[in-house]
């Protein structure tokens, strides 16, 4: 199983808690902004979908070859 | 422990009930007793609030469960599972589906659009001359507007779905009866605008959410009806009647008015800090039930029980906020959970954003005299706050 990497982009987190509660295993928040828990995952959909359901868009999944998997566009 | 009486009495005027700010104070975990169903805990401060909102130790969903018997101010338990009822991973799944569709990056293409129908219908409101209802001039008709388009729900309908979904807010407003007839005529509706969708998909988040159903089996029918039901109504009833609240606070605080209006940059931060100390809620909301041990503020909430969060009062927190009972467009950070926090943070706070700042912006760099014209009356017994009129002149 290959490995994803998270990006956050902390000027951009509002701190709505919506990743903390998506995927709680990886992310947490720390002083109103989120932050990933690990910047390198396994493979695990929860990451994509709190990706995707951020309203910031501040947060990046990368396969290891650095494909962006999410957000998509 | 004293067991008050919840939810507390609805001041006038848009006033805060002083028991709020006391609790908050003296008993941040206190024991209520709800018109159905029992007592619950209510939480008040900011960080247990944000708690009981994000931690997955508090569910939405087990409020469904059959023969759940749950603290609430309607006599019947609700029996239409929706989005605000689930947990995740449900709610992900269904809010997956339109999340793209909400996010501030496309929420921002639509600021040109809201531009265009604010400036049509302040034109209108213009040429009719003054006196004017301004929650039937803008207040209304923009976020109904924008909703209808996003979702691809017919315009000419919204005499229909506007008097349903007045009802379906309600609490004591409307008998039980009418509450449960216009919920039903919500769901009759939409369930029937998605089999015209079926027939013939147009580029609207209806059709997405029917594509999704019928080709990828990603949501129920009842949940399809469900959730259009929830975004047409959530869609406008909270813009609308925020609108008719902020510029009724504006009015009534000259001193904040006359400097925003001297400078106009301050509208984004303004709009923000009339959404934290704005009460919008005008009920209890929405419990979430503990599944297991959980402390806050020392108090220990057993698995099962209820608790009811007020973001209003924990927008007031001192601990959060200096003078949290100020109206200040200077605040360098406003960490405000107007929109809720966690899974459920409103989905649409970046659009109810966006059109707040226009409708707002606009209303005051056109018509720089803007004052009421006599007494504003306000709807009571609803989920949301908000004027029933909004009488005004320029």
């Amino acid at each position: 199983m290959s490995k994803w990497t998270i990006e956050l982009d902390r000027g951009a987190c509002i701190g709505s808690g919506m990743c903390t509660s998506m995927a709680p295993d990886h992310f947490r928040l720390d002083g109103g902004t989120s932050t990933p828990i690990n910047e390198t995952v396994e493979e695990d959909e929860a990451v994509i979908d709190a990706a995707e359901s951020c309203p910031m868009e501040a947060i990046l999944v990368r396969s290891t070859d650095g494909t962006v998997l999410a957000p998509q566009p | 422990m004293e067991i008050r009486p919840y939810p507390f009495t609805e001041l006038d005027n848009l006033e805060l009930h002083p028991g709020y700010l006391e609790l908050q104070r003296d008993e941040p975990v206190a024991r209520v007793r709800l018109p159905y169903g029992g007592d619950a805990w209510l939480a008040t401060r900011y960080e247990d609030v944000k708690t009981v909102l994000a931690d997955p130790r508090f569910s939405r969903a087990a409020v469904m469960e059959p023969g759940a018997d749950v603290p609430r101010t309607l006599p019947t338990m609700p029996t239409e599972t929706n989005i605000l009822s689930m947990d995740p991973p449900d709610h992900t799944r269904l809010r997956r589906l339109v999340a793209k569709a909400f996010t501030a990056r496309r929420t921002e293409q639509l600021r040109e659009r809201a531009q265009e129908i604010v400036d049509g219908l302040l034109d209108e409101m213009e040429r009719q001359g003054a006196p004017a209802d301004l929650v039937e001039a803008l207040a209304m008709p923009l976020p109904i507007t924008i909703i209808c388009e996003m979702l691809g729900v017919p315009f000419e309908d919204r005499d229909k779905f506007r008097s349903w979904s007045e009802a379906a807010v309600a609490i004591t407003a409307f008998t039980h009866e009418e509450i449960i007839a216009a919920n039903q005529s919500l769901r009759v509706y939409i369930a029937e605008l998605t089999e015209r969708k079926r027939a013939e998909p147009a580029d609207d988040m209806l059709s997405v959410l029917v594509a999704a159903h019928d080709n990828e089996d990603r949501l129920s029918t009842e949940e399809l009806v469900s959730f259009g039901v929830a975004l047409l109504v959530a869609g406008h009833e909270t813009t609308a009647n925020q609108i008719g609240n902020f510029v009724y606070q504006l009015l009534r605080h000259p001193d904040r008015l006359g400097e925003l209006r001297a400078d106009l940059s301050l509208v984004p931060a303004a709009i923000e800090e009339l959404l934290r100390i704005t009460p919008l809620g005008g009920s209890a909301g929405f419990p979430r039930i503990a599944t297991a041990e959980v402390e806050l503020s020392g108090v220990t909430i057993k698995p099962g029980e209820a608790v009811f969060v007020n973001n209003v009062v924990a927008n007031r927190d001192p601990s959060v906020f200096d003078n949290p009972n100020e109206l200040d467009f200077h605040r360098e950070h406003n960490p405000h959970i107007m929109f809720g926090h966690g899974a459920h943070h409103c989905i649409g706070a970046p659009l109810a954003r966006m059109e707040l700042q226009v409708a707002i912006g606009t209303l005051l760099k056109r018509f720089p005299l803007l004052r009421l014209d006599g007494d504003v009356a306000f709807k009571k017994g609803r989920l949301i706050r908000g004027p029933q009129a909004l009488s005004v002149r320029w």
